[in-house]
């Protein structure tokens, strides 16, 4: 009897990351991380409202020179953003192939039915579809001013953010996203540490503390801008 | 103890089932609970009345056969498997849900029985070492660290009962196949296929149809033999592993 000739390829580390539930939930965890991490930095920068028009303008330009002159206007800004759109990207898509798999998995529902797991997890799906919309309103009304209310001033960023402040919606809208994302980093930090193989028993539960400092940093720190309008703090 | 009983019956894989109202008297707090459904069976046998199927074997809590949800939860409210689950757990006068595993992976044959074929075809892709055994060789010949030994012992005690797939919300087998991963990944007598079991297993775990892990927790909580969460976060990191070393061969 002949050996067969092994003819099939060995598939690329793309392929078998891309098409396997732990690697597309590894590029859930990356792409989460990435956005974590920006979210820190723009959280921390968004903090310079609190002291005046001037400082936080001269800080909004400064990220336009960032690299100079090794970088060209705006290239660093532009830079960092098409890694925010992949980021975006690749974490909804493989949300929405996973979760399709997740419920393809589990057709029939038990008659006997109790809360599972905790609020946090729970609301992953839609608390990410809320962010997703978020994210678009965001961008619409602050950096291109597109839905802006009330006259958007291109290079004003202080009087523009005031502005969106100033009306109820954008303060309803800008909280209930600020409080949705505080829920999916509590349970999206210690996920993506699980994910990358990083948890341990021992580790366990700085994992956990460090999942929620982080969203409730970012909570307070984010939502500290509309409540500092609303109070007339920053005006 | 008086029971109202809301069992799952349904007749064949294709057949639509529903879940039937039973009466049952005459129950003792000392009776295991599939005890207490035998009770009901020979009633409704007497009545003439087609029994519950339900799957069962040693009833000592060690060959992972008993598979019923038990209000909700995978073996009922205690962290035993359903056997070992006795009617003290319940009060006089209780009404009871009983329904068989859910997950697209495991079909139901009939009432309360499921094909649990799936995980067999799991360890038949890698949850095994090849090599030659015969009789149980010398301790001291492969010397083993106590750690991890303890580690391979504490994921050998998965019976693969499958309750951590009908606890999950997303039906997934990530507990099961993690297990079986960690138990023979750290011992040297597992080495030599340490990469592609975790390949070859988490691949048939997703051809199966079982779900991604979304670390709820579930898994962990209703298994009977304590399996830790943080299992599928080594199964994890093997798994990164041996991707990364397939790609730079």
């Amino acid at each position: 009897m002949a050996l067969a000739t092994r003819t099939d390829r060995r598939s690329s580390i793309a392929r078998t990351v891309w098409d396997s539930s732990v690697g597309k939930k590894t590029v859930m965890a990356v792409s989460g991380l990435i956005m974590l991490l920006y979210l820190v930095v723009h959280m921390i920068g968004n903090l310079k409202i609190f002291f005046g028009p001037d400082e936080f303008n001269h800080y909004a330009h400064w990220l336009r020179t960032v690299g100079a002159p090794f970088m060209h206007e705006e290239w660093t800004l532009w830079l960092i953003r098409v890694v925010l759109v992949a980021a975006v990207v690749a974490h909804a898509v493989s949300a929405y192939q996973l979760s399709r798999r997740d419920i393809r998995a589990r057709p029939a529902k038990y008659v006997h039915r109790r809360p599972r797991a905790s609020y946090a997890t729970r609301t992953m799906r839609w608390g990410g579809v809320i962010l997703g919309l978020f994210i678009v309103w965001h961008v619409l009304d602050l950096t291109t001013g597109t839905v802006h209310s009330g006259g958007f001033q291109e290079g004003h960023p202080y009087q523009n953010v005031v502005d969106t402040f100033s009306t109820w919606y954008g303060d309803v809208v800008y909280i209930v996203a600020m409080l949705a994302l505080g829920l999916h980093v509590r349970h999206g930090f210690w996920s993506a540490a699980q994910t990358l193989g990083a948890g341990s028993r021992t580790r366990d539960r700085a994992l956990r503390a460090t999942a929620d400092v982080l969203a409730l940093l970012l909570t307070a720190g984010f939502i500290a801008v509309p409540v500092g309008v609303m109070t007339k703090v920053v005006s | 103890m008086k029971l109202t009983l809301r069992v799952w019956r349904q007749r064949a894989a294709d057949a639509d089932g529903a879940m039937s109202t039973y009466e049952v008297d005459g129950i003792s707090p000392d009776m295991s609970f599939l005890e207490m459904l035998d009770t009901l069976n020979e009633d409704l046998i007497l009545r003439g009345e087609d029994p519950v199927a339900f799957d069962h074997d040693c009833r000592e809590g060690i060959c992972g056969a008993c598979s019923l949800v038990v209000n909700g939860d995978a073996h009922g409210p205690e962290r035993t498997t359903t056997c070992q689950l006795h009617m003290r757990s319940f009060q006089d006068g209780d009404t009871i849900d009983v329904e068989p595993w859910r997950a697209a992976a495991f079909p139901v044959i009939k009432d309360l029985v499921v094909d649990r074929s799936a995980f067999d075809r799991i360890i038949q892709a890698g949850g095994y070492i090849t090599a030659p055994t015969g009789a149980a060789p010398e301790a001291h010949a492969t010397p083993v660290p106590k750690p991890d030994a303890d580690f391979a012992f504490e994921h050998a005690e998965c019976i693969g009962c499958g309750a951590c797939v009908a606890a999950c919300p997303n039906g997934a087998a990530m507990l099961f196949t993690s297990a079986k991963i960690n138990h023979l990944n750290v011992l040297p007598q597992g080495a030599p296929e340490r990469e592609t079991r975790v390949l070859e297993m988490v691949a048939q775990m997703d051809e199966e149809g079982f779900g991604g892990c979304t670390l709820a927790g579930e898994c962990a909580t209703a298994c009977p033999k304590g399996i830790p969460l943080v299992s599928i976060t080594g199964m994890n990191r093997e798994w990164l592993r041996a991707t990364r070393k397939a790609a730079g061969r």
